[in-house]
């Protein structure tokens, strides 16, 4: 089965980060894709840059509207997602846990609608 | 009782739990096997009616509890293509059916199922008690109780929860969890004492000792709700609780207290005690009463010294203190409250009743206030009703 975890962080927890920091933060990312990769569960991820950036569409109502900003303002907010394709829930929580994510944040896991596709 | 009915309830009774986890297992949709299996059983009863029992009815029920769920996942469009109900060998008889129960109880405990709905999905899977009932032992809606658990049981097939033994690592975090739940079904049984609960509660430590054979604490688990319902008799009299120290040990249940003895003395063969045996250990003693005729107070502290030690909890907390005054006397227990309000919080209503005792028995006259603070607070009508005899005792002794 396939999962989704969309990992969620406080922006104020990052922003004390210095350069070093993000060095060691890509390295610690860079070793657990290495580790999905080598599990073979690995399907695909993505960083987001920041909330600020955001810009939220919608036709629904019939009028087309935009919005400055995410969807929902929030205190944490999503940074970015992992899809991996394992077995079922067990799996994919070991995963989920291992997620460096998880330790600054919150990892939200969400079997994908489309199954193995 | 016809030969049919009779037969289709031993089939209910012995074979459903079984049925519904092999069923179950096999689509990881429980809401599914449940419907398909209540099916079976209707059916059941008309043709056995008509025709008379099968030779072997526990095959005639999968045979056609199998052909339901295939029937209905046909007509359900879903995203899953490949979720055809796979084959299943028909079975000689229920047991020769490889018992997936415990593989049931570890998504029914799962951590990714809300924790207070773990018991309800017990008690409806394995053991086939409706909703309804449930929800009366649990004081919710039913409707409100259907529908959660419709919403669990649609989670465990949709986010692919596992029907799994979880590897040596994650086991015993989910056998606690197990524990918990089947402690929270007994713990349902001491607030209305003439319920079933409580024998569920058995069946399923019983069960789950069968299940994890290497587990010393679920056989303590089993000895403490064993140790428990032995009391049932005892515990309520003409409406009125009655303490365990005050109990009349002629209406203990022997064999099952037999039955805890042996079940902690296995327990404590592993050498790993823990929370639940500590517990029933702490029971054993209390009733070592029916033998000796006195309560070993000694040993009942040392016991809660150890239980604080390794599962600290504001009911075990008060417990000592009560200990502390029985062994020193009523106005060392009520220094043993005093020190322990700030962690418990002084509003708590066993702090209340055994604050009310000590002073009942020091002829303080401040007795009574805390007889009706305890009184207050207090949710079970039995236990009102106790207090309630104490508070007129003290006044009228003083």
């Amino acid at each position: 089965m396939r999962y989704t975890f969309l990992l969620y962080t406080d922006p104020a927890d990052l922003a004390h980060m210095t350069e070093a920091d993000w060095a060691a933060e890509k390295e610690v990312y860079g070793s657990y894709i290495g580790a999905l990769h080598a599990a073979g569960v690995f399907v695909d991820t993505d960083w987001l840059q920041p909330v600020a950036t955001a810009t939220t569409l919608t036709l629904k109502g019939g009028t087309r509207q935009v919005q400055d900003g995410p969807f929902a303002d929030t205190k944490e907010t999503l940074g970015g997602y992992f899809v991996v394709d394992v077995p079922d829930l067990d799996a994919a929580m070991t995963w989920a846990e291992k997620c460096p994510a998880a330790k600054t944040g919150k990892v939200e896991i969400r079997p994908t609608a489309m199954g193995d596709g | 009782m016809t030969d049919t009915a009779r037969a289709a309830e031993h089939a209910a009774r012995d074979s459903y739990g079984r049925l519904l986890a092999y069923l179950a297992a096999r689509t990881r949709d429980i809401g599914l096997a449940e419907d398909a299996l209540s099916d079976a059983f209707a059916k059941a009863l008309e043709v056995w009616a008509r025709e008379g029992v099968p030779n072997n009815p526990d095959a005639w029920l999968m045979t056609v509890a199998r052909n339901r769920m295939t029937d209905r996942q046909r007509h359900v469009a879903r995203f899953h293509t490949n979720d055809e109900v796979p084959d299943m060998p028909l079975p000689e008889t229920v047991q020769s059916l490889p018992d997936e129960r415990l593989e049931l109880l570890m998504v029914c405990a799962h951590p990714a199922i809300a924790r207070d709905l773990h018991t309800p999905l017990m008690l409806q899977t394995v053991l086939g008690i409706d909703a309804g009932q449930i929800a009366r032992l649990f004081m919710v809606s039913p409707a409100a109780l259907t529908k959660r658990l419709g919403r669990a049981k649609a989670k465990v097939r949709d986010a692919g929860i596992p029907f799994a033994i979880p590897g040596p690592e994650a086991l015993p975090d989910r056998a606690g969890a197990i524990l918990e739940a089947i402690y929270a079904a007994h713990t349902l049984d001491w607030v209305e004492p003439t319920d079933s609960g409580g024998e569920e509660a058995i069946y399923l430590a019983d069960l789950l000792v069968r299940l994890l054979p290497d587990f010393p604490e679920v056989m303590g688990l089993a000895a403490l709700i064993g140790f428990g319902h032995a009391r049932r008799d005892a515990r309520v009299v003409d409406g009125v609780l009655v303490p365990t120290g005050a109990q009349d040990v002629a209406l203990w249940d022997g064999s099952l207290r037999a039955y805890g003895d042996r079940m902690l003395a296995r327990a404590f063969a592993h050498h790993a005690p823990g929370r639940f045996q500590l517990e029933a250990a702490i029971q054993q003693v209390h009733m070592a009463r029916a033998d000796t005729g006195e309560t070993d107070w000694a040993a009942l502290n040392q016991l809660y010294h150890a239980l604080l030690r390794v599962a600290p909890s504001a009911g075990a907390l008060v417990a000592q203190a009560v200990v502390t005054g029985r062994l020193h006397g009523p106005a060392a227990g009520l220094e043993a409250l005093d020190a322990l309000a700030p962690q418990v919080g002084a509003d708590l209503q066993p702090v209340w009743a055994a604050r009310a005792n000590f002073l009942s028995q020091l002829n303080d006259p401040r007795a009574g206030p805390a007889y009706d603070q305890a009184i207050a607070r207090a949710t079970d009508v039995s236990l009102v009703r106790f207090l309630e005899q104490q508070r007129r005792r003290h006044l009228d002794r003083i």
